[in-house]
Parts: C-alpha cells; sequence; structure tokens
C-alpha cells in the first residue's frame, strides 16, 4: 500500500532532539570522569594530585584578594572616568588605556619586579602579594570599564529625578543610579572572577607556589609532565565550569526577578 | 517666587536654547508655558532648579539665588518639585519607596513618618492602593500621578512640570490633569510646560508663548487664544488647535 502521507517538513524550530540536546556536557562530564577515575586509581596520577592540589589554597587566596581589590579600583576608577572633575577624568582614562594596552605576563614583570621596588614597597609585599596587586591592578581597569559602561546604561532621567528631589550627587548615585546598574555590571563581573582565578596561573613567573607552579615543580622534578600538567588543567578546568554554572543560575534568577517586576 | 532676569542658556557656545528670558511668578500663581518643539521650553524650566545651569541671567527661587556658586543647590531643590514627561520613577523602587526615598535621605524622617507621608500624597493623586506595586504594574497615567505625589511628598514651594502629559496614552490625560487642577486650586505655585489649552484656560493665571529661546508674548490665556499679537502666535496656534 502507498504511503499518502505527506512527508515531514522539518522547519527550523522542529529540530530533533539529539540536534538540540547539549552532548558537550556529556563530553565534558565523560572528561572529568575519567580524571577523577586516574586520580583515584593510578598512583602516578594520584602522586601528581597528592602534589598540586595544596597549591589550591594560594590560588584562592589570591582569586578573592585581587578580585576584592579590583572591585573597590574598578568602581573608583570607573567613576572617575565620568566624573565632572578634568584631573580625575584624564587620570582614569590614562590608567584604564595604559593598562588595557599590555599583556598581562610583562605587566606582571613590570609591576611585581619594577615599580613595588621602586616604590620601596618590596620589603613589605612578598611576591604574591606582588602578583596579587598585578592582577588587581589590572582587572580594576576591565572593572572600570564595567562600571562606566553599567553606570551609563541607566538613563539620565533617573539621576536628574534624584537631584530634582534634593538628593545630593552621592545620595543620588547609591540609592538611584548604583542598583539599576548593577543589573548591568554583575554578569560581566563574574565573568572576571572566572578570568581572574585562570589568570592566577601567571603567578607561577614569580615562583608563587599556587597549583600552575607546583604542576611545573613536580613535572620537572619527576619527569612525570603528563599526569602533572593533566591534573592541573583538570582542577582549572573543574573550578571554571562549576562557577560559570553558579553565573548563569545566578543570571537567570537575575532576569526572573525584572520579570517579576513587571 | 521665582524670579528670572536675562536668563540665557548656550549649549556648546553655538545652539541658543534661551535667550534673555525674563520670567516673574508669584506665589500661588499658575503660568503656563507654551511654544513649539525645540524652542526652549524645557531649558528654560530646567534652569529653574539648575538642572541646566544658566549661561548668562540671574534667576532666584524662593530667596535664593541659583546662579551664586555659595547657594546650597540641593536643599533649593527639595523646595521645587519637577515633574518630568518621561515620570523617571525609579524602576527597582515600589511606588511607596519612590516616595519615601528623598523623604528619609533628605528631609531626615524615619520609615513611619515618610511612609505616612507618602500614603497621603498618594491618596492625593487617588491611587493609595498602588503603594506595594512597582513603577513597571503601572498605567503610564499612574506612573505620572506617582512622580507628582513623590514631588509633592517633598512640600516643595514650586512645582514645575515639563509636558507631563506628552508621554500618555489619550484615555490617561485627565487623570492626570484632573490632579494638577486640584493642586492649582490648593493654591501650589506652577509653572507648568503643556500643549493641553483646556489645562490651560482653566488654571492658568498667565500663557508665556516661547520661540527660538524668546519670550514672545505673555498674557492671560483666553486673550492670547483669542487675538494673538504677534504672526509668530498665531502661527502655532493654527498649527496646534483644530
Ligand atoms: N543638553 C543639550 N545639549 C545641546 N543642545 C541642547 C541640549 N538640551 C537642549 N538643547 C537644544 O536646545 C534647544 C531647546 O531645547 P528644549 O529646551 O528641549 O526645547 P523644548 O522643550 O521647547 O522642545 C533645542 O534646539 C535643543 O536641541
Ligand atoms: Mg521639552
Amino acid at each position: 500500500m502507498a504511503d499518502n502521507k505527506p512527508k515531514k517538513r522539518r522547519v527550523r524550530d522542529s529540530r530533533p532532539w539529539w540536534d538540540t540536546f547539549p552532548w558537550w556536557g556529556v563530553l565534558v562530564l565523560v572528561l572529568i570522569g575519567w580524571m577523577a577515575w586516574q586520580i583515584s586509581f593510578n598512583s602516578n596520577y594520584e602522586l601528581a594530585w597528592d602534589r598540586i592540589w595544596p597549591g589550591l589554597r594560594v590560588t584562592i587566596r589570591a582569586t578573592f584578594q585581587s578580585f576584592g581589590i579590583a572591585l573597590v579600583l574598578g568602581l573608583l576608577v570607573g567613576m572617575g572616568q565620568i566624573s565632572k572633575n578634568v584631573f580625575f577624568r584624564n587620570i582614569a582614562r590614562t590608567y584604564v588605556e595604559i593598562i588595557r594596552g599590555i599583556p598581562i605576563l610583562p605587566l606582571i614583570f613590570v609591576v611585581a619586579l619594577i615599580l613595588i621596588p621602586l616604590l620601596e614597597l618590596d620589603k613589605f609585599l612578598n611576591f604574591e602579594m606582588r602578583a596579587t596587586v598585578t592582577l588587581s591592578v589590572i582587572y580594576g581597569a576591565y572593572m572600570a570599564e564595567i562600571f562606566r559602561g553599567g553606570i551609563q546604561s541607566v538613563s539620565p532621567g533617573q539621576s536628574e529625578a534624584g537631584r530634582s528631589l534634593g538628593l545630593s550627587r552621592r545620595q543620588t548615585m547609591n540609592s538611584v543610579v548604583l542598583p539599576q546598574a548593577m543589573r548591568a555590571i554583575i554578569p560581566p563581573l563574574g565573568n572576571d572572577f572566572i578570568a581572574i582565578l585562570k589568570d592566577t596561573s601567571l603567578l607561577s613567573v614569580l615562583g608563587v607556589l599556587e597549583i600552575t607552579q607546583r604542576a611545573r615543580q613536580f613535572s620537572a622534578s619527576t619527569f612525570k609532565f603528563r599526569e602533572g600538567y593533566f591534573v592541573v588543567a583538570f582542577i582549572y578546568l573543574l573550578l571554571t565550569l562549576s562557577l560559570s554554572v553558579l553565573l548563569s543560575v545566578l543570571e537567570r534568577r537575575m532576569t526572573r526577578d525584572r520579570k517579576g517586576e513587571r | 517666587m521665582i524670579s528670572a532676569r536675562g536668563l540665557t542658556k548656550t549649549f556648546n557656545k553655538t545652539i541658543h536654547a534661551v535667550r534673555n528670558v525674563d520670567l516673574e511668578v508669584d506665589a500661588g500663581e499658575v503660568v503656563v508655558i507654551v511654544g513649539p518643539s525645540g524652542s526652549g521650553k524645557s531649558t528654560v524650566l530646567r534652569c529653574l532648579n539648575l538642572l541646566e545651569i544658566p549661561t548668562e541671567g540671574e534667576v532666584v527661587v524662593d530667596g535664593f539665588d541659583l546662579t551664586d556658586p555659595s547657594t546650597d543647590i540641593d536643599s533649593v531643590r527639595a523646595e521645587v518639585g519637577m515633574v518630568f514627561q518621561q515620570f523617571n520613577l525609579f524602576p527597582h523602587l515600589t511606588v511607596l519607596e519612590n516616595i519615601t526615598l528623598a523623604l528619609k535621605k533628605v528631609r531626615g524622617k524615619n520609615k513611619k513618618e515618610a511612609s505616612e507621608i507618602a500614603m497621603q500624597q498618594l491618596a492625593r493623586v487617588g491611587i493609595p492602593e498602588k503603594a506595594e506595586s512597582f513603577p513597571r504594574q503601572l498605567s503610564g497615567g499612574q506612573q505620572q500621578r506617582v512622580a507628582i505625589a513623590r514631588s509633592l511628598a517633598m512640600k516643595p514651594k514650586i512645582m514645575l512640570f515639563d509636558e507631563p502629559t506628552s508621554a500618555l496614552d489619550p484615555e490617561m490625560v485627565k487623570e492626570v490633569l484632573d490632579v494638577m487642577l486640584k493642586l492649582a486650586a490648593d493654591g501650589m505655585t506652577m509653572v507648568v510646560v503643556t500643549h493641553e489649552m483646556g489645562f490651560a484656560k482653566a488654571a492658568a493665571d498667565r500663557l508665556v508663548f516661547i520661540d527660538e529661546g524668546e519670550i514672545v508674548e505673555v498674557g492671560l490665556p483666553e486673550e492670547i487664544f483669542n487675538n494673538p499679537t504677534h504672526q509668530r502666535t498665531k502661527d502655532f496656534f493654527n498649527k496646534i488647535l483644530y
């Protein structure tokens, strides 16, 4: 018997399930599972893991400290960039332009090995602190742009309304503009947090014993390069992936709140 | 109450938005400003609470010389309410919080006092039931009434309105004008930029016609509608009135 049914036409939004299924997530999970398996049952990987993971303390400490300082710096510089004061505005702009124009690695050398000794701060700051300061200064510039953009995304009518009610500039900024700017600011700040976490690996060039440096030392002393570098890559991946998931949950919650307000 | 003399505002040295405007407004007076788009109406209004800084001239509001750098602008602004075409409610705050914010921060009221004042003003504009809503949940007319209540809560001596009904759907214009009429009847000193000639007739003590940054004609609304003396005024009313 002939089949008279018209042939099914596939339109763009009726793709089969296997076309839209997040296979990438499965692959990543398989990879993570394999590494976890190796670390648990392969004595070479176990050895690498034992030598490397204590560096996580340093990695995480440097991440949080850099992020915290960069946040304050970024807010100040971001406000400086839109300040009415010509001096602040130009200082802020100079800082942002210089930092953004230089790659992180040479900047770390310049700040940690030249500027800090030049300012005679090297007596007070060990290499971990110097590197943390450098990362803060770098991400401070990136975040300044985020804050500036966020503040400028709030319509000028909002601060005019605040000022018309007799609120001072500062009160208007704190109670009216910044809370609204946060919607535009938080997601890219989250991305910067992850970026800082990854960039703490650069602390290794100053010999700071975070996980990358420990992986280097382990590999060099045991000649187990594969184990050492696989393990450190695995640790970064675990951290960044879980942070991304956390962030997207946070963002989804933020947009849901916004819809609820309507 | 308001005295502007030789008020001039030039943007970027080339755009002469307001030229040599003299405007006196007594306590309790309602002055309506009309004029073509781009004629400088908003700029005049914004110079009265220093949202724009006059290039030249003198502006005295409630005895304070606004152009004197030693005048505390924030405290003058607290006495001058401003209502905007786009409402400019704070979207991240509830209606009640919109109104209590400045009461707490500027007037130093505690939460309870501020809420009481806010509720009184919301009742005055006829929407006490919306106190806990967010601005986005309100219609345009309701939002503008909240904006008026927010200004009124500060107990201002003067209210400035910049085309308060121009962004509204037609069916919501009246509810806002009604609130403004009531305010005028209560003796509030008001300067209103609007194209609502019905409101001008009903409430204005004086009508000011501005064109190209200059005051062309001043008078009673009826007089100016019926026999405008200047050609520019005639042309304008011919365009806006059916
Ligand atoms: N911030 C500004 N910068 C430059 N030009 C402006 C600014 N504000 C207003 N103007 C110009 O000043 C003139 C008067 O504007 P405005 O007072 O808004 O007119 P109206 O309210 O009568 O429509 C217009 O030509 C406008 O383009
Ligand atoms: Mg205007």
